[in-house]
């Protein structure tokens, strides 16, 4: 699940897509619109009681907020924040590991791909 | 000059609250009026990481607020006066009409039963009625998300 402000989910969503070739592997998800309550409401239903990594824009704010509410003490869930491409391209190429192994795994290839050139 | 801004808004502390009103009036003291985030470590830490290490945050619950809003409207910072709802805004603004007197509707989304008044003000009739009281009381009550859109008076929204 990608959680962010905007349109921003849909649109990584939509490239990684483009890029792996994997369709439906990720559920964006947007703050739009939506109060505290139904931004929850929103992932409580995008993760459907399912193991899962979530990704979220900012390592603050609304949308990381409403996560942890509502998924922390989820043994099958990890949090992953300051989602980018990179990240997202990673994780659905390794979906079959544990979402402990992907999430680590994902975070560490976001990492990577911030640089200077 | 003390508390400058006091809105409403259900995502209480984000971008918007912090860039774009912190920035632009200088504001250093935020004041986040909320029961349930005033029992909360751990909200209030991530609260906390979306706000500069200059500006100083204070989680408080309606009661506290209540007691110590003229002592904040004097102690000389710039301060925002931020609730997550209409209810609690009112409460305030019952305890101190004088400090909080201009409000700000900046963020009240989408639930059941409520239409939509601009694209960031949805509101049931009775929270209308609500805010019209709150007028009707000396309060001024307009919508505006951000400092540089124009602000919409509560006449406009019905």
């Amino acid at each position: 699940m990608v959680v962010c402000h905007g349109p921003l989910a849909q649109a990584l969503v939509h490239a990684a897509e483009q890029i792996s070739g994997l369709n439906g592997a990720l559920v964006p998800v947007s703050n739009t619109g939506c109060d505290r309550d139904t931004l929850e409401e929103r992932i409580l239903a995008a993760v459907n009681g399912r193991p899962a990594v979530v990704f979220v824009d900012l390592a603050s704010g609304s949308c990381l907020v409403a996560v942890l509410k509502r998924l922390r003490s989820e043994e099958s869930v990890r949090i992953v924040t300051g989602v980018n491409l990179a990240m997202l391209v990673d994780f659905v190429f390794h979906r079959s590991l544990s979402p402990a192994e992907a999430a680590s795994r994902a975070a560490a290839a976001g990492e990577k791909s911030i640089r200077i050139p | 000059m003390s508390i400058v801004l006091c809105r409403i808004d259900d995502r209480l502390i984000h971008g918007q609250v912090v860039i774009g009103w912190g920035r632009p009036l200088g504001i250093n003291l935020i004041i986040l009026v909320d029961d349930q985030v005033a029992t909360s470590p751990w909200e209030q830490d991530l609260y906390r990481m979306a706000v500069a290490p200059e500006i100083e945050v204070r989680f408080v619950t309606i009661a506290e607020a209540a007691t110590h809003m003229t002592e904040w409207q004097a102690n000389g910072k710039r301060g925002l006066v931020l609730t997550g709802d209409l209810d609690t805004m009112a409460a305030l603004h019952a305890a101190n009409p004088e400090v909080v007197h201009r409000i700000n509707l900046g963020g009240i989304h989408h639930r059941p039963g409520r239409r939509e008044r601009l694209p960031f003000v949805y509101l049931t009739d009775q929270e209308l009625r609500t805010l019209h009281a709150l007028e009707d009381g000396g309060a001024e009550v307009t919508a505006q998300d951000l400092p540089t859109t124009t602000p919409v008076a509560l006449s406009s929204l019905g």
